[in-house]
């Protein structure tokens, strides 16, 4: 069994940091995968087998809270004990809920009229947000040691995913 | 493809070491079974050298026929003649949109539906059965020996109700399932390694009944799939019946008996295989009442009453790509499987949407099988650690469970990377509640009553605390075949109680227990013989492995440790050698829990050095 203690960043031998290069996770991913999968332990004792469905389900975890940035954002922050997404405080900035507001309006309009193209502008603008959201979180974490201002703009990034999926899910409604 | 070379060479086993292990697909129309013959994978036909084996089980008065046999069977006694068994399984009555579609006497049961035949009321676990053991008893036969193992595919997008019914059947036919493999991942197995194939692939499959699509990134001998999506009641069979349809309404036919109705869809079928070669195709039969047939079906009304068919997969299609964030054109290439991809009207939809023709260079029937069989090669161990390949599979549908208001909390969401363990903690809603009622459902929707509940619990014996006190975790854990098992705790006092997720839609322990007793009986095959035999390969397994690990790793034991596994190692060997099923099945247990911490420290060991980059160089 792998050691639970050691957090996602040592599991896969990087450095604690909100940017990486996301080619390194794969390749670290796989070489752990390829020695602690289940397929490697088929023919073996059942103890094998239950350590290596542990083990294995264990790395896709510390992956997948690595690979996606609002997850990895988090988790960088409850390593130095912080809560980004605290329910007990989960306010956002009034300027940015209404613009997400009237995004939220346009894409309801767009699905209504069948309007695939305004779906995905809006779509498009989304995730440029996302992406300068993501290029402040690095500066924020891996440079300044910001970690309040960093847990708002964890907030934001998960809104705004939230909001990116709904749109690309109107767009799958409009597509079938 | 450059394969992972990750271990010290020379580990692969003498030949005659080699142990025999097979890939099983079991199709809705057709079944296979595969090997691998000196590192090539071969399909394994009968003595009359057919490699398909008709799905098909007839309850005759003089015993059981499967295959073609059972086939010839369908027109003259089709209550009695089970086709199309894959539809069925791990399905009630209520979820069998078709079932009128089939001639047969349905039994409305509890979580699967059953069906009454001349010699009994039958399971579709049972009746699949049938067929697994009609090819297991065909590779014994071909390989002389005994199989120590077998992987069997499923559709990518079974629920867990339709794997564990799936896996029921393999036990049942006295196969040891070393993996349910997703046979669209069976076919890029198959098709990756052939071609030597790199980048991200779809693989496009239309079985006899089920659909799947995936869509799979190919990297330094890895295999992962980034999203599926499927219909698990789609098929050829359903093009056969729309012909069907066709020539009734065409035709003016009276309602028909069950013997007429079989013989039109014979004749349906074959006018859907002419069309792939031919532009039209004759429609010839007379039926038990007198009245003729005549008609001429051509490829345009052939395209025109399917259209909405062949619409109906481009839809999952869409979504795959959607959920693994990609366009048609960014996929290399689409793999088409499954027979129904002959048809002309389904590989020019397939064009269109991609953009560029499908690739069909794979024999559609056999794809799947021989990727199961090169999987189980690789599983058996028969392959030195550094040549295997490491496959990354997801599930196909979200888990989750019911909340307050029936609402759905999704746990693990669709195309999660397999096996995987997610917990969720929840609370007490009442003052002083003492148990907590847990619904696992399956599915997309966020309401309980539109997914599928796949099993509920309780918890009892929580401490009574205030409304929201207690702290209730729950913990989803779906292994490597796709098979989900539940569990909860309550942290504060450590009250426990956890389910496989099976009671429900599967059969129970002992409903297998009976049946394969009375299997064993009703074969001439000796039960106790083949007991014997399964504990003996079992126990050589755990033996091999344990030799294999200490040779290496025998370090990480010290002295007291290491006379612990050598006297589990020695009682085994004594055990071996005597006829005693039991005391040879203890000893191998014991050899299991004496090794358990060794297990462990291996793993540990391994994942150090992956990180060291120490047998990684093919990664870097």
């Amino acid at each position: 069994m792998i050691d639970f203690s050691r957090n996602h960043f040592e599991l896969f031998g990087l450095p604690e940091r909100f940017r990486f290069d996301s080619e390194l996770l794969d390749r670290a991913y796989h070489a752990l995968q390829s020695e602690v999968h289940p397929d490697r332990f088929a023919a073996e004792g059942d103890t094998a087998r239950r350590v290596a469905l542990q083990s294995s389900a264990r790395v896709n975890e510390a992956y997948r809270a690595l690979k996606d940035p609002v997850d990895r954002a988090q988790y960088l922050l409850s390593l130095r004990g912080i809560d980004a997404l605290a329910e007990t405080d989960s306010a956002l900035p009034f300027d940015f809920l209404e613009q997400q507001l009237e995004r939220r309006e346009a894409a309801d309009h767009a699905l209504d009229t069948g309007d695939a193209g305004a779906l995905e502008a809006l779509l498009t603008g989304v995730r440029a947000d996302c992406g300068a959201l993501e290029r402040r979180l690095a500066a924020l974490l891996d440079a300044d040691g910001a970690w309040a201002a960093a847990r708002m703009r964890v907030r934001e990034l998960k809104f705004l995913g939230k909001l990116a999926a709904d749109i690309d899910a109107m767009l799958g409604e409009l597509e079938a | 493809m450059a394969l992972l070379q990750i271990s010290e060479p020379g580990e692969a086993p003498a030949p005659q070491e080699r142990k025999l292990a097979v890939g099983i697909d079991l199709g809705t129309t057709n079944s296979l079974v595969a090997t691998v013959r000196n590192g090539i994978p071969v399909v394994l036909p009968d003595e009359n050298g057919h490699p398909l084996l008709p799905s098909i089980v007839h309850y005759g008065e003089r015993g059981v026929t499967v295959g073609l046999a059972a086939e010839a069977m369908q027109a003259l006694d089709p209550q009695n003649t089970i086709v199309s068994v894959k539809r069925l399984m791990g399905r009630g009555l209520a979820d069998l949109a078709d079932a009128r579609r089939f001639p047969y006497r349905f039994i409305d049961e509890p979580g699967m539906v059953k069906l009454a035949t001349r010699t009994g009321i039958k399971s579709p676990v049972e009746v699949s059965a049938e067929v697994l053991r009609a090819l297991r008893e065909r590779a014994e036969a071909s390989l002389a020996g005994q199989l120590v193992g077998a992987v069997v595919t499923v559709p990518a997008y079974f629920d867990d109700a339709q794997r564990q019914a799936t896996k029921d059947a393999a036990r049942l036919a006295g196969l040891d399932v070393l993996r349910l493999l997703n046979e669209p991942t069976a076919a890029a197995i198959a098709y990756g390694l052939d071609n030597a194939a790199e980048g991200v692939y779809a693989v496009y499959d239309l079985g006899g009944g089920t659909f799947d699509v995936s869509i799979l990134k190919l990297s330094r001998g890895v295999f992962e799939v980034l999203a599926t999506n499927g219909d698990s009641a789609l098929g050829g069979d359903d093009f056969d019946h729309r012909v069907f349809c066709w020539i009734i309404e065409a035709a003016r036919l009276a309602p028909l008996s069950p013997a007429d109705t079989r013989l039109l869809m014979v004749e349906a079928r074959e006018a859907k295989e002419n069309l792939t070669l031919h532009k039209s195709a004759p429609i010839l039969a007379t039926l038990a009442t007198g009245e003729k047939v005549d008609l001429t079906l051509t490829a345009e009304l052939f395209t025109a009453i399917t259209q909405n068919l062949v619409a109906k997969t481009l839809t999952p299609v869409r979504r795959a790509l959607r959920d693994a964030g990609l366009r048609p054109g960014d996929v290399n290439g689409v793999v088409m499987v499954g027979g129904a991809t002959r048809m002309p009207q389904i590989r020019k939809a397939v064009a269109e949407l991609f953009g560029a023709p499908p690739l069909t260079n794979l024999n559609p029937d056999q794809a799947v099988a021989l990727g199961a069989a090169m999987q189980a090669n690789v599983l058996a161990g028969n392959r030195a650690i550094g040549e295997g390949w490491l496959l990354l599979d997801v599930i196909p549908l979200s888990l989750g469970l019911e909340t307050m208001g029936g609402l759905v909390e999704k746990i693990v969401p669709r195309n999660s990377t397999i096996p995987v363990s997610r917990a969720q903690e929840f609370t007490t809603y009442k003052d002083g509640q003492t148990a907590m009622a847990i619904q696992v459902t399956q599915g997309e929707r966020e309401k309980v009553a539109d997914c599928r509940s796949l099993a509920r619990f309780e918890l009892r014996g929580i401490p009574p605390m205030v409304a929201g006190a207690a702290r209730i975790r729950v913990t989803f854990q779906v292994d490597a075949d796709g098979l989900l098992s539940v569990s909860a705790r309550e942290l504060t006092s450590g009250v426990e109680a956890a389910v496989t997720v099976k009671p429900s839609y599967g059969l129970s322990e002992s409903d297998i227990t009976r049946m394969l007793q009375e299997s064993f009986a009703h074969a001439a095959d000796d039960m106790a013989a083949r007991a014997l035999a399964e504990a003996q390969v079992e126990a050589d397994q755990v033996v091999a492995a344990t030799d294999a690990a200490l040779a290496v790793d025998a370090d990480l034991l010290d002295a007291e440790e290491r006379a612990a596994v050598d006297a589990a190692l020695a009682r085994v060997a004594r055990c071996r050698a005597e006829p005693d099923r039991r005391a040879l099945v203890a000893a191998t247990d014991a050899l299991n829990r004496a090794t358990g911490e060794f297990a462990a420290r291996r793993m540990n060991r391994s994942v150090g050095r992956a990180l060291t980059g120490r047998r990684i160089d093919a990664l870097t």
